[in-house]
């Protein structure tokens, strides 16, 4: 129900948005494609548009916002929320001898992760008595309306009316203190109205998510400082990921270069390959347990046959009549090595470099899903447990954050170390 | 003895399919010292196989390449390399392309600096040689490509359609610029195009080769080149025997894509 109308909002505000920039925002004329007349069709004239990418992501956070009650989010952006506070409902029950009475359920309902506090109430008159009940918001409770009653449902008494509304043992009603039905025994199943808003531990509001990255931030988790858990994170990538080069782009030259090598390991390397890293983190654990070798060594595993495969990419697309240029100036074989077939393969390990820093950035997340006593997965793996959903979801943004940095910098490395890439 | 011999070369490639491509037959050719020779050709004559059986790429099935009274039997920097494109460097710049060759011989920069410098000014590439080569024109990668060879001094230079991916008159700016270093450095060059006013414009000696299988048509002994040093190759085309040649040769090649033509419609 809720995703429902979460889904409409998005869609709405994409159509929304769209149109009031179509209409009311002028096509930049000073720009090349602005004069093109057939843009549908032609890639190159879709530039990403500044304004949708920046409505997105507003649109993200609005709608997390409102639909969890964010202080962020002015109150009449806010989704309707779970009724909260006190209310009350009339219901009759009937006796076996055809007799009617009222009485009066006075119901407290906290909010979100408050105490639902018990009271009492004036039992009234007749043989139905007035009830209180205390309950938290956005759930149901099964009253049990007779246990302060003379006549009780053992005896034959039953609801047939809330709020004078006729109700039955299949017939559920909704007035507008809420929902109501019979349950199998005949008790009062009442649920107030619940409202489009998320439970926080369904979802937590932005400002929950921020505050538990503050609070941990200061004063860590379990036993580690935030920067500890990302810092083993990070280390254990760039520890597996190192290896993994270091082994792999010498075994991929050497596959690229010698017929023996190649035979000898492409079937390793093709098998290996399509093996998910993840399918080895038993194996691994089995093998080394779970503790930093364990970790390094799937992540070495990860990155190797990547890191294999691009170098022998790189050797192989050598122009060969760079190679041939190189023998007719001269160049012995160790110098062809080192001057055109390293350099040469130089873009082609970068781009494996970031596919693999990619996957080991994964790898080490759902390994510290599995098992460790510190690490980003480990965070959230435990935070899951006791389902502090905001941990969790800072845990998730925080991986999500760095996985795109690491992306970044070897972008920027990338540009910075084969500028040739792609020009020649 | 001071001069290339090229004697007796057959090359068959024998392909998977059990088939063979008898790609030269019986090729022979003496080279004197300082000779530019261009060589024209159908596609598909051997052309580009003979330039690799003489740069030492390629071992002939039969036949041998004699240099300076030496067998070939590898590439060497005493034979350079000047490829159509793509055989620079992108990660060097210009002037670490053009001193590869006497660097990877060991030479210091006090060795090889002024040699190289004065190819690059010779070459019009003075102003750019710190540059990255992908950030040259077509010409001027080219033309680093011609200078990195000078500066490794071979004795002979291979041309494998040098120019053949440049511009009309990029083109005829670097025919002017061939002419002029041969002239200047004395090199023994063999240059394969495909256009055949420049065989007949830089070549000294120009061979036209015949397909299936390669061998060596016709040879000629032109005058162009030598008008061509230090003057206008557009006059050289208004001298007389110029157009005769040209029409002559053209007949030559046409008759034999003619006959190619031919002999696959015959096959159909
Ligand atoms: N490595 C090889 N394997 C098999 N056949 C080859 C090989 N190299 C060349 N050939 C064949 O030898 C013949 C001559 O090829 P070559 O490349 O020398 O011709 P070319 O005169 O340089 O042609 P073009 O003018 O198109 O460059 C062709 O029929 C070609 O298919
Ligand atoms: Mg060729």
């Amino acid at each position: 129900m809720i995703g429902v109308m979460i889904l409409l909002v998005y869609v709405a505000i994409f159509l929304g948005s769209f149109l009031v920039v179509r209409f009311f925002v002028r096509r930049s004329t000073s720009d090349f494609t602005a004069l093109k007349t057939v843009t549908f069709g032609d890639e190159s004239a879709v530039a990403s548009n500044r304004i949708a990418s920046v409505v997105s992501v507003v649109t993200i956070f609005l709608i997390w916002g409102s639909f969890t009650g964010s202080n962020w989010v002015p109150g009449f952006l806010h989704a309707p929320g779970p009724f909260v506070g006190d209310t009350s409902f009339v219901y009759t029950i009937e006796t076996g001898d055809g007799t009617r009475d009222d009485a009066t359920v006075f119901v407290r309902v906290a909010g979100f992760g408050e105490q639902a506090e018990k009271f009492e109430v004036d039992p009234g008159e007749g043989i139905a008595k007035d009830d209180a009940v205390a309950m938290p918001a956005s759930r149901s409770s099964t009253i049990l309306f007779d246990r302060n009653d003379e006549v009780t449902r053992k005896d034959g008494a039953q609801v047939v009316a809330i709020d004078g509304v006729a109700i039955g043992p299949d017939k559920a009603i909704q007035t507008p203190a809420g929902r109501f039905a019979l349950t199998a025994k005949g008790a009062i199943s009442y649920a107030p109205p619940r409202g489009l808003q998320m439970e926080p531990i369904w979802l937590p509001p932005p400002e929950a998510v921020v505050g538990r990255l503050i609070e941990i931030a200061d004063e860590g988790y379990r036993d580690s400082t935030l920067w500890n858990h990302l810092g083993y994170s990070l280390f254990r990538v760039i520890a597996g990921f190192l290896f993994g080069a270091l082994l792999g782009i010498p075994l991929g030259y050497a596959m690229g270069l010698s017929d023996w090598f190649r035979g000898w390991f492409e079937p390793i390397v093709e098998f290996m390959r399509p093996v998910p890293p993840l399918a080895l983190i038993p194996l691994v654990i089995i093998w080394f347990g779970i503790g930093e070798t364990g970790k390094i060594i799937l992540l070495f595993l990860a990155s190797l046959w990547i890191m294999a495969i691009s170098a022998r990419a790189g050797v192989s697309g050598v122009n060969i009549s760079k190679v041939h240029a190189a023998y007719s100036l001269g160049a012995s074989k160790f110098q062809i090595m080192r001057h055109v077939i390293m350099p040469n393969s130089l873009p082609e390990i970068f781009t494996g470099a970031r596919v693999a820093m990619g996957v080991c950035w994964g790898t080490v997340v759902a390994a510290e899903l599995v098992a460790a006593s510190e690490g980003a997965g480990m965070m959230i793996m435990v935070a899951s447990k006791f389902q502090l959903t905001d941990i969790v979801l800072m845990g998730i943004i925080l991986i999500g954050v760095i996985g795109f940095g690491i992306d970044v910098l070897m972008r920027k490395a990338e540009n910075w170390l084969v500028p040739w890439k792609g020009r020649s | 003895m001071s001069g290339l011999s090229i004697e007796n070369i057959s090359m068959r490639f024998d392909l998977p399919n059990g088939t063979a491509v008898q790609a030269l037959q019986d090729v022979s050719l003496l080279l004197n010292k300082g000779e530019l020779m261009s060589v024209l050709g159908p596609s598909g004559c051997g052309k580009t196989t003979l330039l690799n059986i003489v740069a030492g790429f390629l071992a002939p099935t039969s036949g041998q390449v004699v240099l300076n009274g030496h067998a070939v039997t590898g590439p060497d920097a005493e034979r350079g390399m000047v490829f159509q494109q793509g055989a620079l460097f992108e990660w060097m710049d210009v002037r670490e392309n053009v001193s590869f060759g006497p660097r990877m011989g060991g030479q210091t920069e006090a060795q090889w600096g002024a040699q190289v410098d004065h190819l690059l000014d010779v070459t019009g590439l003075g102003d750019f040689k710190d540059k990255a080569t992908y950030e040259l024109s077509g010409g001027m990668q080219q033309r680093v490509a011609l200078a990195r060879c000078l500066a490794n001094d071979p004795d002979v230079i291979l041309m494998d359609e040098p120019l053949g991916a440049l511009d009309a008159l990029t083109r005829e700016k670097m025919q002017g610029l061939v002419l002029k270093l041969w002239k200047e450095t004395g090199k023994t060059i063999i240059l394969i195009t495909h256009s055949v006013e420049e065989a007949i414009l830089l070549g000294e000696r120009l061979l036209v080769m015949a397909p299936r299988p390669g061998r060596i048509h016709e040879e000629y002994r032109l005058p162009f080149a030598e008008m061509g040093v230090g003057g206008d190759l557009r006059e050289v085309k208004t001298a007389p025997g110029y157009a005769e040649t040209r029409e002559e040769i053209l007949e030559m090649i046409w008759n034999m894509e003619e006959e190619i033509m031919g002999r696959t419609e015959d096959m159909q």
